[in-house]
C-alpha cells in the first residue's frame, strides 16, 4: 500500500467530471420534466432520457468505486485540521452512496410505477419488481429526499473546495482540476 | 344522422339473426382485453375495463362460429391517470367522437383448439379486416379463448400528429385478449 500518491489518476479525475456533469443534467432535467402538465412526446422523451442518464450515472459509480478501491487517492493537505479532513472523508462517502442510491431509487420508482427502464431505447434492464402503486409513491418521495440530500451535500463539496482555493489556497481543488497546480 | 340509421340497420339485423342463433354473452367479470405498446422501446401495458359480446362457439362446427365484441375505449386504463385521459383525446382514441371498437368475425376456420379468425375490425372510425390465431379450452361450462390481434396504430389514426413517429411510439400494438364465455 503506497502512501505517497500526490494526484488523483486521470481516470479519477475523468470519473469525477462526467459523473458530476451526467448528475447535473439529470438533476436539472427531472425537475424540470415533473413540472411538466399533462402528458406529452416532449414529456415521455426527457422521462427516458433522464432515466438514461441516471442508468450512465449508476454504471459509471460502479466502475468508479472498483477504480477507488484499487487506486488510493492522495492524501489530504497536511495543514487540514483533522475535523475537516474528517468531515471532507464524511462528505465523500456520502457522495458515492447518493450516486449509487438515487439512481436505483429512480430505477425501482419506474418499475414500480409499471414502466421498465430500456437502456438508450435498446436495452431492456431486468424488471426486478412488479408495479405497486403504493411503492411507487414511496419510492418518489425517497427518490426526491436523496436528491435534497444531495444538494446539501453537494454545497458543502462545492463550497469547501472553493474555501480551499481561494482562502486556504492549498492545493486541493487543483488535485481535481489539475490545470490550477501551480 | 338519418343516412347513419339507414346504413346501421343491416348490421342490426344480422346482429338480432345472431342472437337467434344461441349466441352466448360472454362473462365480462372473468375476460380481459389488454393492449401494448411501446414507447421508446418500453413495452407498455394498458387494459380495456369495459366491454360486451357474443360467441357462437361449437368446435365441431366452425362454420357455423361467430364472434362480436364491442369494447368501450374510454374505459382503457393504464394505470395513470394522466396517460388515461391522454388517450381519450382526438390524437389518440377521440372517445367521444368513436367511442367503440368493434370486432365482427366473418370466418372461422381450424380444428381441435387451434382456430383462424377472420373479421371486420373497426376503431376510431376506421374498418380493417383482421385474421389471428386463437386457442380454444373448455374448462368446465365455460369456453375460453386466448388469442392476440397485432394491428398497426397508425392504419387506425390513433396517435396523430406528433405521435404519429413511430421512432418514439411503435407502430404495432398488441391486443391480447382472454374472452370467457359460456357453453352453449
Amino acid at each position: 500500500m503506497t502512501t505517497s500518491n500526490t494526484e488523483y489518476t486521470r481516470t479519477a479525475i475523468g470519473l469525477h467530471w462526467i459523473i458530476a456533469l451526467l448528475i447535473f443534467a439529470a438533476f436539472g432535467l427531472g425537475w424540470f420534466m415533473t413540472d411538466i402538465p399533462g402528458f406529452s412526446m416532449a414529456k415521455l422523451k426527457y422521462y427516458n432520457w433522464h432515466k438514461w442518464m441516471g442508468v450512465t450515472v449508476f454504471l459509471l459509480a460502479v466502475i468508479r468505486l472498483l477504480w477507488r478501491f484499487l487506486h488510493t487517492p492522495p492524501a489530504l493537505a497536511n495543514s487540514i485540521p483533522k475535523w475537516q479532513q474528517l468531515a471532507a472523508h464524511a462528505v465523500h462517502w456520502g457522495l458515492y452512496i447518493l450516486i449509487f442510491a438515487i439512481p436505483l431509487s429512480g430505477y425501482f420508482y419506474s418499475l414500480a410505477s409499471g414502466f421498465p427502464v430500456v437502456y438508450l431505447g435498446l436495452v431492456p434492464l431486468p424488471v426486478l419488481i412488479q408495479p405497486n402503486a403504493d411503492l411507487a409513491h414511496t419510492l418518489k418521495e425517497v427518490h426526491e429526499l436523496l436528491n435534497y440530500s444531495l444538494v446539501l451535500l453537494l454545497l458543502a463539496h462545492v463550497g469547501a473546495a472553493l474555501k480551499h482555493h481561494v482562502i486556504d489556497n492549498d492545493g486541493t481543488l487543483a488535485r481535481m482540476l489539475p490545470f490550477l497546480r501551480k | 344522422m338519418r343516412l347513419n340509421h339507414v346504413a346501421v340497420l343491416p348490421l342490426l339485423a344480422v346482429g338480432m339473426f345472431s342472437t337467434v342463433a344461441m349466441a352466448a354473452p360472454i362473462d365480462v367479470s372473468k375476460s380481459t382485453i389488454s393492449s401494448t405498446g411501446k414507447q421508446m422501446g418500453v413495452a407498455v401495458t394498458g387494459a380495456f375495463k369495459k366491454f360486451s359480446g357474443d360467441v357462437t362457439f361449437n368446435a365441431a362446427q366452425p362454420a357455423q362460429a361467430s364472434a362480436k365484441i364491442d369494447v368501450d375505449v374510454a374505459s382503457y386504463d393504464m394505470g395513470l391517470p394522466e396517460y388515461n385521459k391522454n388517450l381519450l383525446t382526438p390524437e389518440w382514441f377521440d372517445a367521444a367522437k368513436f367511442p367503440k371498437a368493434t370486432f365482427r368475425s366473418t370466418s372461422i376456420k381450424g380444428s381441435g383448439s387451434n382456430f383462424t379468425v377472420t373479421g371486420q375490425f373497426t376503431l376510431k372510425g376506421k374498418v380493417q379486416t383482421v385474421s389471428f390465431p386463437v386457442v380454444v379450452k373448455t374448462v368446465g361450462a365455460t369456453q375460453v379463448f386466448d388469442g392476440t390481434l397485432t394491428v398497426k396504430r397508425t392504419a387506425f389514426g390513433v396517435g396523430s400528429g406528433d405521435w404519429a413517429d413511430t421512432s418514439i411510439v411503435a407502430d404495432d400494438v398488441a391486443i391480447k385478449f382472454h374472452i370467457v364465455a359460456p357453453v352453449k
